[in-house]
């Protein structure tokens, strides 16, 4: 195959394509290039981006042949021709700019995290506001970005005892990974700022403010901007 | 028109086909963890377009009619009264204005499905009126309910064979549970999962031969299987990917985990098989402390019983609709 996909049939309704094992900013640009491209083209599919790879989910009856044969075969052999297509060139990925205010009551294991990697406290928060970021996937509760990207001096183990509730909006960091928590949730990762964006509304549209391929950076506010952003339309 | 929780039950919540389309934004799809029962609750009391039913756990609710209603109630056998009056299981059945209907506990299953006809006139979240109890999407910010909460309900016409009265007034028919509820402990089928073979020898045969108990701490997002510790030959590290309602996780702890209705959307965890969609509601039927058995099963064997299943349940929503249409 010349796209190197695996494809796996993990349920009636569910076909996994395999891009890769790992979790890498260019396999994972490779995902989201696939499932716009997939989106566009078989819009009739539910298309599930993650790290490295695509699930479809997918009415079975509308997918079988003659006779009733295999729909999976019949969905991968689609699935081929769209991705074997060649002209089309991806969307530039959007670029968001998410404004934190770091440290302090927003941040609580800031000075923590920084005496972990041996940094300053504004040398953490210059590496974290430098790096250019990818949301690989949203996932773990409605809107939550995991993000591709983070300075490997920043990474950190997760708490020993996960918060029973995180405060929405909170910036974090957990092992190699950064992420926002949309709402207020349990959770290990450590604190490090928050954002006084609402990264989550049903009743909005979209709904959520990230989606798989976005880009992101931070950027440092102090706490007046982040009451009057607050105080302002969330998004 | 509405109905007023005077007390909640277990966890009773409502629950409709569930909230597809949005796993790339992180949301779920919830929604009846039985599905044919939710389907045939709507269809007896002639509700067409997927409306949203109470799904009863373990313990039902007792609920107040301010109007006169026409309900059904199918799933798990759940004792049913208003006053002294029993109320009859998979029929319809007329209660009075100011009627408490009184919904106790299960003879037999897990889950039973309360529909009034008309459904709930509660605003849809993302196109569903399911709660996702973990997302917190849906009426009432996604709970389950409380005591004291109000359920509007949705205009209808009257049913034709049903007369006004003062008492609850049942149809004279009703429908054969039996094919829609599974008593019996028969195995679940179960399709391959993509680290199936990475189980050590022993595990490969305890997951299709051996007996599991349904785990306590079991809920809509997954049944905890006890009873027999599985193991992979070498430790698996995985990168996270979307997930599915059936698959059967195995997380380092060795005890296997069966996504349900609230599957989470992402997870890492090895998937050593996958439960045929036809087989999830017999699954959701199960108690803490039944047992739990698998059988090998294939992808195209899934499929015959799924697109079966589907042309029996249709033939049969049809014939309900005509019935209550001529009654």
């Amino acid at each position: 195959m010349a796209h190197g996909i695996q494809f796996e049939a993990l349920a009636e309704d569910a076909l996994l394509l395999r891009f890769g094992e790992r979790i890498d900013i260019e396999l994972n640009a490779r995902v989201q290039a696939a499932a716009a491209r997939l989106r566009r083209r078989l819009p009739q599919l539910e298309c599930v981006p993650a790290y490295a790879s695509v699930l479809l989910r997918f009415d079975p009856a509308c997918w079988n042949g003659h006779g009733g044969s295999d729909p999976h075969r019949r969905l991968q052999d689609a699935v081929n021709a769209v991705l074997g297509e060649g002209g089309e060139i991806p969307a530039t990925p959007r670029e968001r700019i998410i404004p934190v205010c770091y440290g302090g009551e927003y941040g609580p294991d800031l000075a923590d995290a920084a005496a972990h990697c041996g940094l300053t406290v504004d040398a953490l928060i210059d590496r974290h506001t430098a790096a250019g970021y990818r949301v690989a996937m949203l996932g773990f509760a409605p809107g939550f970005p995991y993000l591709l990207g983070l300075d490997p001096q920043l990474a950190m183990p997760r708490r020993r005892d996960p918060r029973q509730r995180v405060p929405a909006g909170s910036v974090a960091i957990g092992g190699s990974q950064t992420g926002i928590y949309p709402e207020a949730l349990p959770g290990g990762w450590q604190l490090i700022g928050r954002t006084p964006l609402r990264l989550f509304d049903a009743a909005a549209s979209p709904p959520s403010l990230l989606a798989a391929g976005d880009r992101v950076r931070f950027q440092a506010i102090g706490e007046d901007r982040f009451r009057q952003l607050a105080a302002a339309d969330p998004r | 028109m509405s109905v007023s929780v005077l007390k909640p039950g277990l966890l009773s919540s409502l629950q409709d086909a569930g909230r597809a389309g949005h796993a790339a934004l992180g949301v779920g799809r919830a929604g009846a963890m039985d599905g044919p029962a939710w389907q045939l609750a709507n269809a007896l009391v002639g509700n067409t377009r997927g409306e949203a039913a109470i799904e009863c756990t373990l313990v039902g609710p007792s609920l107040r009619f301010e109007q006169a209603a026409v309900i059904a109630l199918t799933g798990a056998a759940i004792a049913a009264h208003v006053g002294d009056r029993p109320v009859p299981m998979w029929t319809c059945c007329r209660l009075p204005a100011g009627s408490v209907l009184r919904l106790g506990g299960m003879a037999r299953g897990s889950r039973a499905y309360l529909a009034v006809r008309g459904g709930f006139d509660v605003a849809p979240v993302l196109g569903s009126r399911s709660s996702d109890l973990h997302a917190r999407l849906g009426h009432l910010q996604g709970r389950a309910l409380c005591a004291g909460d109000e359920l509007p309900l949705g205009a209808a016409e009257p049913l034709p064979g049903l007369a006004a009265g003062e008492a609850v007034q049942p149809l004279h028919w009703g429908i054969d549970p039996r094919p829609w509820f599974d008593f019996g402990g028969r195995p679940l089928a179960l399709l391959p999962g993509s680290h199936g073979h990475l189980l050590d020898q022993a595990s490969q045969q305890l997951l299709h031969g051996a007996t599991f108990v349904l785990g306590k701490d079991s809920n809509r997002t997954a049944s905890r299987l006890d009873g027999h510790t599985l193991r992979l030959r070498e430790p698996l590290e995985l990168v996270s990917e979307a997930t599915l309602p059936g698959t059967l996780q195995l997380p380092p702890s060795g005890r296997p985990i069966a996504l349900l209705a609230e599957a989470p959307v992402t997870g890492g965890y090895p998937r050593i098989g996958q439960i045929a969609a036809v087989d999830l509601p017999h699954l959701a039927q199960r108690r803490p402390g039944d047992a739990v058995c698998f059988r090998c099963s294939t992808l195209d064997e899934a499929l015959t019983r799924l697109a079966a299943r589907q042309r029996r349940l249709g033939r049969l929503i049809e014939a309900i609709a005509q019935r209550l249409e001529h009654a």
